[in-house]
């Protein structure tokens, strides 16, 4: 556990993350999951994280809540860009069904055994995730002519 | 010259060149579309919450309740949308109907995305406000509030009293703006066109005074990290104090037009109901969870600003229908009056903005007279600030429910990564439980008692 700006924050490994959010949810009572996003640290600077969990290229955020008494709390998975997949927490909190449906889309982590994984902001025939940071921004092909000649 | 000769044409064309048959193909998304009702299984026929959503079995609807065994020929799929005057913007929701009963509903979004958080990691912390602004435009400050907020939590400062005051007393103000809009969309929805006109009628009065503040009427960029744009102008308790003074009597007028009105509460009484778990569990926030009697409200529970120095009401509902999620906001449009008058007792004098050249600019005056404060001033404008290398999450309850900012800062001056916890885009994902089982004419009013932004939906 972390704390960043005084805010706690959880770095659970991949294999103890659904575990890690359905004991919070069931025991520490994180009944709201209010988000899921994702962060693509390409260059993988700096972040802060406990000894033992080794950064990779993306990060999982998932924000939770907890009414009594009231507390926040952020769960932070590593993910290597090689095998970017990550258990869907659809089971443990249905909402998130349409926040890990935006992280596929925009960033391409795939959420296994999520019901409905397709693109969901982005056109379907989209190639590509946008938010990426190897992703170019405002490369719409141009097609060059020669000038006209003059008369 | 020749004319061409006219095609062929048989009297019973086949269907591949038939126009009409050949816009549809093009039309057709593969995979929004719903999955055949044969493909429904014993379990996901338990729990089918439509196309997007199936609830784990324990809080799912009782299939006995609606008659799911119909067979797939007997339903039929219509397209709600997205150039519909009641969808809000450009909502396309795929409707699964067995006569005029809704099975099950698939909200279609992603018509209005621009890549506002690509675009914010191109724009300095400075620049970032104008882009924040434009998502929900039915409530600029509060996502202007929001993102300078996450952006102070990084850079670790505290913004001076005075500018906290106006922060709340301007957010306060938007929130009743968005809560009028909302009843005069909704009066439209449901057929009562007159209260489109009053609706539009008070926020009128609401903007031309954050014109009178900011400038502009909508996409105002006045909160800004380190403070606000500009302090409050010379009579501006005056101009409060006159909407404070008028809209008592008009929320009244709403009461005898819709509260204590039979048609109205026979229309919107028992319709679109979501329990509390069920709304708990699709990570709904806002009126609509309120109105299942669970009263979670960012300014109560994790208090920010100075919420925890004004006193004001969590409204909640019990029935979680759309009458209740009408009345809370109407109700809550007067607790933000009850905030805004003790914002004028006590607002202190004072700066309005953090006086750190490193991240404000300076007056234009000094400009003039002072090396320093130009040299600030090109640094600030052209290579902007820079941020400590950290993450924040940052929330404000906005009109409609939980507004997030999740930022990343790399050190550098843009952010690394902006992430936006739309309320409208979690709060959609209620629409398969609400509709399930209701009328279509429901339906318009349920999509409306969601009052989504589509702005905010799609980014």
């Amino acid at each position: 556990m972390t704390w960043s700006r005084g805010q706690e924050v959880l770095h659970p490994a991949r294999d103890a993350y659904v575990d890690t959010v359905r004991r919070l949810k069931e025991e520490e009572g994180f009944v709201l999951c209010v988000d899921v996003t994702a962060v693509d640290y390409l260059e993988t600077p700096p972040r802060e994280r406990p000894d033992g969990i080794a950064p990779e290229r993306f990060e999982v955020v998932v924000a939770l809540v907890a009414f009594d008494p009231p507390r926040r709390l952020r769960v932070r998975v590593q993910l290597p860009a090689s095998d970017a997949h990550l258990p869907t927490l659809w089971d443990l909190h249905p909402g998130v069904e349409a926040y890990e449906r935006e992280v596929y889309d925009l960033m391409g982590i795939i959420f296994d055994d999520h019901p409905d994984l397709t693109r969901i902001l982005m056109p379907e025939d989209w190639e590509g995730h946008p938010l990426r940071k190897d992703y170019p921004v405002g490369t719409v092909p141009v097609q060059f002519k020669a000038a006209p000649p003059t008369r | 010259m020749d004319q061409p000769a006219p095609p062929d044409v048989e009297p019973d064309a086949p269907a591949d060149t038939d126009p009409i048959w050949l816009g549809a193909v093009e039309t057709s998304e593969g995979a929004q579309e719903l999955s055949d009702r044969s493909d429904t299984d014993e379990r996901l026929l338990a729990v089918e919450r439509g196309a997007v959503l199936r609830l784990p079995e324990g809080a799912s609807l009782d299939p006995g309740d609606v008659d799911v065994e119909t067979p797939e020929d007997e339903t039929m799929i219509i397209n709600l949308g997205p150039q519909h005057p009641s969808t809000h913007g450009v909502l396309r929701v795929m409707l699964e109907l067995d006569g005029e009963t809704v099975l099950r509903t698939k909200p279609v979004i992603g018509y209005l995305h621009t890549g506002m958080e690509k675009t914010a990691e191109d724009l300095k912390y400075m620049q970032g406000g104008t882009n924040v602004t434009r998502m929900d435009y039915l409530s600029p400050l509060f996502n202007e509030c929001v993102y300078s907020m996450a952006v102070e939590k990084l850079l670790g400062i505290e913004v001076p009293e005075r500018a906290v005051w106006i922060r709340m007393l301007m957010m306060e103000l938007n929130r009743i703006s968005s809560h009028v809009l909302f009843l005069a969309t909704n009066g439209l929805d449901m057929g009562a066109t007159s209260m489109m006109i009053y609706g539009w009628r008070e926020r009128e009065l609401l903007l031309a005074f954050f014109e009178r503040v900011t400038g502009l009427r909508m996409n105002h960029n006045y909160i800004r990290p380190g403070g606000v744009a500009a302090d409050l102008p010379d009579d501006w308790r005056d101009d409060v104090l006159d909407i404070l003074d008028v809209l008592p009597g008009r929320l009244e007028e709403y009461d005898t037009l819709f509260t204590n009105q039979t048609v109205w509460r026979q229309r919107s009484e028992g319709v679109g109901i979501i329990t509390q778990e069920q709304a708990l569990a699709l990570s709904i926030t806002g009126p609509v969870l309120r109105s299942t009697g669970f009263a979670y409200d960012i300014r109560a529970d994790f208090p920010y600003l100075h919420y925890d120095q004004v006193e004001f009401d969590v409204i909640t509902g019990t029935v979680g229908d759309v009458f209740d999620r009408y009345a809370i906001r109407i109700n809550e449009v007067r607790e933000s009056m009850r905030i805004v008058h003790q914002i004028l007792d006590r607002m202190p004098k004072g700066d309005y903005r953090i006086q750190d050249s490193k991240i404000t600019p300076p007056p234009r005056a000094r400009i003039d007279e002072s090396m320093e404060a130009l040299i600030h001033h090109f640094k600030l404008f052209t290579e902007g600030f820079t941020v400590p290398p950290g993450e924040v999450y940052v929330s404000v309850e906005s009109p409609r429910g939980e507004l997030g900012c999740y930022l990343v800062s790399d050190g550098g001056s843009r952010p690394y990564r902006m992430h936006w916890r739309g309320p409208s885009f979690a709060n959609l994902q209620a629409l398969p439980v609400m509709m399930r089982g209701g009328l279509v004419a429901d339906g318009i009013a349920i999509i409306s008692s969601l009052d989504p932004v589509l702005g905010d939906v799609d980014r």
